[in-house]
């Protein structure tokens, strides 16, 4: 079964929760006991609906404060597609949240509510969006029920949203506007009978029918070795493989590869997944490959077609978004993980940090805080084998983790 | 026992089609096999636990499949809490056999007789939480730096946040404020000396993806999942195995021979069964695409406060 996944991010009180759990609702998913505890739970707090935002809180500390704090996912199933919720928080300090949240997905659903319109945090949605290149955006304008179902409010909403995607750096973005009230239901699963001059999709309509755009299809064969594998059996006595994920791209048997960093080149022998040998994998499979030579190859090489060579470089330019409370600095020394690569770095430079509401660069102060995003110029004590993140996402992005407290302190995006 | 368990030992003869065709990627399969091999590269002493329930032998399978034609290049832990069904522990050990893996197999007995733990009593008395104590010392006594499991994000609310590469301090605890950012598919093994790992690689898969699998790839689970007659009793609206003398029951707790079957094999006086007359693989994903009662809402431990798993997760509990 297909499965498609979604980033939510809201800001608190614009009905993320309840749309959510509106869908679960909507889709049968939520079971029997979890829908006694919504009821149960809403009839104690007096209310007269039903509380949809319980089917997703998550932690204690969260109960407690009433907000969301991480990422939570949450499952639900259609007879087409399972579908993978990754929610997370639209405060300025869940940043790093979001752009978690976002790195995983493929649809984003922007959540405005009808009656405060594009705020402040729905740029920082649409700019991580924008910046993490997630294919598909849906701006959900919510709460309509509380502006009388108004098409005029829809509008200008719509047309503010637009301005904002001039600046998008994005262009293949695919954006969809769709009317909802998340609390009565009105065009999340079921059309709204409020809102005639709505033509279009309902969310969940769109959310089945949408093409699951791998960006990474399009892209160029990419596979970073995961492990060697050597049964060292009497039957596989000599038997070499190499296990890995294919980041992008088609192969076949009988493709001519090159391993790098060796440069060394060979043809592919078999494509094996589990006990059977296939002629051709694609993006996202795990597979086993051999190779007709014998070749020295360890974790962290990586095989790709030798005419479509990748950038080898010791030292790489990024956007980075920094995620740890210990500040980014020049002169700093960091991991730098890159699929099944990990090196020594050195932050270099950084040039300037980047404003999160499209407004553009601001001046660099040589550090990036917390949430905090800016270009920066990493020197590797080893060439990594990359390209632009624009280009491929899984072999253009890297996460740099704090060697004394092993954190995964902050995520970068190459782009030079 | 299914033959396909064998293989890592011998060469199929390739059907033609296969040779002409073309992986065809499962997402949550391929998946789980990414995160098995992560883990047989970036830890030194892994080890997955084997509970003998229908996920962590979906784990095994994908474990097979990741590491073929290699075998399983880790042993699998089973903390038995005394109470297992009988059928359980029989079909543990033949998959092992056939597999040709290592198993450790650590009991709360034990910890119970070392005074470590003491041993819960009343009706709802359950060697679940006493389990926590048991796999922490295997995991001093083995110096295991990766613990695999089969845990699911779906089960429970707590489990929504928890990550796929999940790192816990000497104490097995949980620090839920404090987990690392999971960005794409990158996963941060580095650890300190002392602590480990959980590991979780079908974390995105739900209830019904597990059936799904186990249907499709024809995987063998103990008997006790489909449906089967049984001695039971009634309590708090939830049926209970007394056929053996684990499950407490009180005198005026009348017994009924009822169609029965389980849908978690944990500890035998915390797993309630569901009346069912699903008797085939088939049968059984069928009910349960129906099903409308979540698959803890059987489990009585959870049951005692909202808050039951999130406390316990933090004491180290899987
Ligand atoms: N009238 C109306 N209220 C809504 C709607 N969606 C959410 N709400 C209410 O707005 C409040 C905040 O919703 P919640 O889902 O908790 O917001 P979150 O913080 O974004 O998760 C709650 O009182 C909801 O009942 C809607 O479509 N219409």
């Amino acid at each position: 079964m297909e499965v498609l996944k979604i980033a939510t991010a809201g800001s608190v009180d614009d009905g993320k929760s309840t749309l959510i759990g509106r869908l679960l609702y909507d889709t049968k998913s939520l079971t029997e006991d979890k829908l006694e505890a919504i009821r149960k739970s809403s009839e104690k707090k007096g209310y007269d609906y039903l509380d949809f935002s319980l089917a997703t809180d998550g932690l204690v500390a969260e109960r407690e404060q009433g907000i969301t704090i991480d990422v939570a996912h949450i499952y639900f199933s259609t007879p087409t597609r399972s579908y993978i919720i990754a929610d997370t928080p639209g405060h300025v300090e869940y940043t790093r949240n979001m752009v978690t949240g976002a790195s995983t997905s493929q649809v984003a659903i922007i959540l405005i509510d009808a009656r405060k319109g594009v705020i402040e945090q729905t740029y920082r949605h649409f700019f991580i969006n924008n910046l993490l290149r997630v294919k598909d955006v849906i701006v959900a304008v919510n709460k309509m029920d509380l502006v009388g179902y108004s098409e005029e409010i829809f509008n200008d909403i719509r047309e503010n949203f637009e301005l904002l995607n001039e600046k998008s750096t994005y262009g293949e973005q695919r954006l969809n506007y769709i009317p909802v009230s998340a609390l009565k239901g009105d065009n999340v699963a079921a059309r709204s009978e409020n809102m005639p001059w709505y033509e279009g999709e309902t969310l969940l309509e769109h959310l089945e029918k949408l093409e699951i755009a791998d960006v990474s299809d399009k892209s160029k064969f990419r596979f970073p070795v995961q492990t060697v594998i050597r049964p060292k059996t009497e039957e596989f006595h000599d038997f070499r493989g190499y296990a890995g994920k294919i980041y992008g791209g088609d192969l076949k048997v009988g493709d001519e590869v090159t391993v790098l960093p060796s440069l060394k080149t060979s043809r592919i022998k078999e494509i094996f997944f589990f006990d059977q040998t296939f002629d051709k994998a694609g993006a996202g499979s795990s597979v086993t490959l051999t190779l007709e030579d014998e070749i020295n190859i360890t974790r962290g090489d990586m095989l790709v077609k030798t005419d479509e060579l990748p950038r080898v470089e010791k030292e790489i330019n990024a956007i980075v978004c920094w995620m740890d409370n210990k500040q980014l600095r020049p002169g700093t020394k960091y991991i730098v993980q890159h699929n099944t690569n990990s090196v020594l770095s050195k932050i270099d430079v950084i040039r300037n940090n980047i404003a999160t509401d499209f407004s553009g660069v601001l001046e660099a102060n040589n550090q990036l805080g917390l949430n905090e995003i800016g270009e920066v110029q990493i020197k590797l004590s080893k060439p990594i084998f990359y390209d632009d993140y624009t280009e491929n996402r899984s072999n253009g992005a890297f996460i740099l983790i704090d060697a004394h407290t092993n954190a995964t302190a902050g995520v970068g995006f190459i782009n030079g | 026992m299914n033959t396909e368990t064998t293989l890592a030992l011998e060469k199929q003869p390739l059907s033609p089609e296969a040779i002409t065709s073309r992986v065809q990627a499962n997402a949550l399969e391929n998946e789980a096999i990414y995160i098995l091999r992560e883990v047989a590269a970036q830890f030194e002493r892994p080890v997955l636990l084997f509970s003998g329930g229908k996920d962590s032998i979906t784990l095994v399978r994908l474990a097979q499949k990741a590491f073929y034609p290699a075998r399983i290049p880790f042993p699998l832990l089973h903390i038995d809490t005394g109470h297992n069904f009988p059928e359980t522990i029989a079909f543990r050990d033949e998959l092992v056999n056939e597999l040709g893996v290592e198993l450790i197999v650590r009991n709360v007995q034990d910890s119970i007789d070392q005074g470590k733990v003491v041993e819960e009593t009343g009706k709802y008395a359950s060697r679940n939480t006493l389990q926590t104590t048991t796999l922490l010392d295997a995991i001093e006594e083995f110096k295991f730096d990766a613990c695999i499991g089969g845990a699911r994000r779906d089960e429970e609310k707590a489990r929504a946040k928890e990550r796929i590469f999940s790192v816990r301090d000497d104490f097995g605890q949980w620090d839920e404020k404090n987990q690392r950012p999971e960005l794409f598919d990158m996963l941060n093994g580095n650890i300190e000396i002392g602590q480990n790992v959980r590991v979780f690689p079908i974390s995105n898969w739900t209830e019904l993806d597990v059936w799904s699998y186990i249907q499709k790839e024809g995987i063998d689970i103990p008997s006790i999942y489909f449906a089967h007659e049984r001695e039971t009793f009634l309590r708090d609206g939830l049926i209970w195995s007394a056929q053996d003398d684990i499950v407490f029951r009180a005198e005026d707790e009348e017994v009924e021979s009822r169609w029965v079957r389980f849908r978690t094999v944990g500890d035998m006086s915390c797993t309630a069964a569901v009346e069912s007359h699903a008797d085939t693989i088939d049968k059984v994903v069928a009910e349960i695409r129906d099903s409308k009662i979540s698959e803890r809402g059987a489990r009585i431990d959870d049951k005692r406060s909202e808050a039951a798993m999130e406390k316990r997760k933090q004491q180290g509990y899987f």
